[in-house]
């Protein structure tokens, strides 16, 4: 077996990007697309990581706690907008929410 | 080496595999247990190149925070209705042949550099805050940078996180 190299993580991290991009441009449900969003985020991450432990610095793990911390707010943030839609629309649905389509 | 290799392709499987049932799964909380696997695949990642702290913050934020976080949403707004209800939208069809395409030019890019990659395991010396001295623990190196060098930034996520905390309660808050 090879042994895994930071080609592998990239690999893996792109494939993780492809399945988070899917789900936002294809999913219906806001709840579904919030966490497609959290997939893609976590690709970056993986990425930042890998590349940190190849240059042997710390500084890319620094930039994954800076997207974790984005990811946290976007999550809060999303989903306070999401209760508030509930309330005003009655509706989960991406295409649905059509009011600036004409 | 083996055994770094097979847990490797473990964890990889685990995150894709989650991944792949997040996106297509009809009901919301099928969804979310299976985006907690794929975290706690990437959490593993994270163990396996070193990074303990953030292992560590993945399992206490992601799994613990933000999915809980998820779920209280989920089970806040009705989705029985939606999950009866057609899953995909109109341009899926187009949005999986750019995902491709994009997806393609990323493969594209990885195989011709993959040599590119090798070049700074031997580029010199590691630079000041490098992580190979065995004594000290992660997590303190990374508080030494993050306090030293990066303190800015750190003060500015913090402002940001106060601003989301406001901004959810503004948001979620029937009226003010």
């Amino acid at each position: 077996m090879h042994p895994v190299t930071t080609v592998h993580y990239l690999a893996l991290s792109a494939a993780l990007l492809l399945i988070g991009t899917v789900g936002v441009l294809t999913r219906r449900s806001i709840v579904i697309i919030l966490m497609s969003i959290e997939l893609i985020l976590n690709a970056v991450n993986i990425n930042l990581v890998a590349f940190s432990r190849q240059a042997h610095a710390v500084h890319g793990q620094i930039f994954a706690i800076f997207v974790i911390v984005d990811a946290v707010a976007e999550a809060a943030v999303g989903l306070g907008i999401l209760i508030a839609l509930f309330r005003n629309k009655e509706t989960v649905l991406a295409d649905e929410i059509d009011l600036l389509k004409w | 080496m083996l055994i770094d290799t097979i847990f490797f392709y473990v964890f990889a499987l685990l995150t894709l595999g989650g991944g792949l049932l997040t996106i297509t799964r009809r009901n919301a909380v099928h969804s979310a247990l299976s985006l907690i696997v794929s975290l706690l695949g990437v959490a593993g990642l994270y163990l396996m190149q070193q990074a303990e702290f953030l292992f560590a913050v993945q399992i206490v934020l992601y799994v613990g925070g933000i999915m809980v976080l998820f779920l209280f949403v989920i089970m806040l707004v009705n989705l029985d209705l939606s999950a009866k209800e057609r899953q995909f939208n109109g341009q899926w069809m187009v949005a999986l042949v750019a995902v491709a395409a994009v997806g393609a030019e990323i493969s594209w890019f990885l195989y011709r550099g993959q040599g590119a990659f090798q070049l700074a395991d031997t580029a010199g010396a590691p630079s000041a805050a490098a992580f190979a001295v065995t004594t000290t623990g992660n997590t303190e190196i990374l508080a030494d940078v993050l306090f030293q060098e990066y303190l800015l930034p750190f003060e500015i996520a913090s402002i940001l996180l106060l601003v989301a905390v406001v901004g959810a309660v503004v948001m979620a808050k029937k009226r003010i």
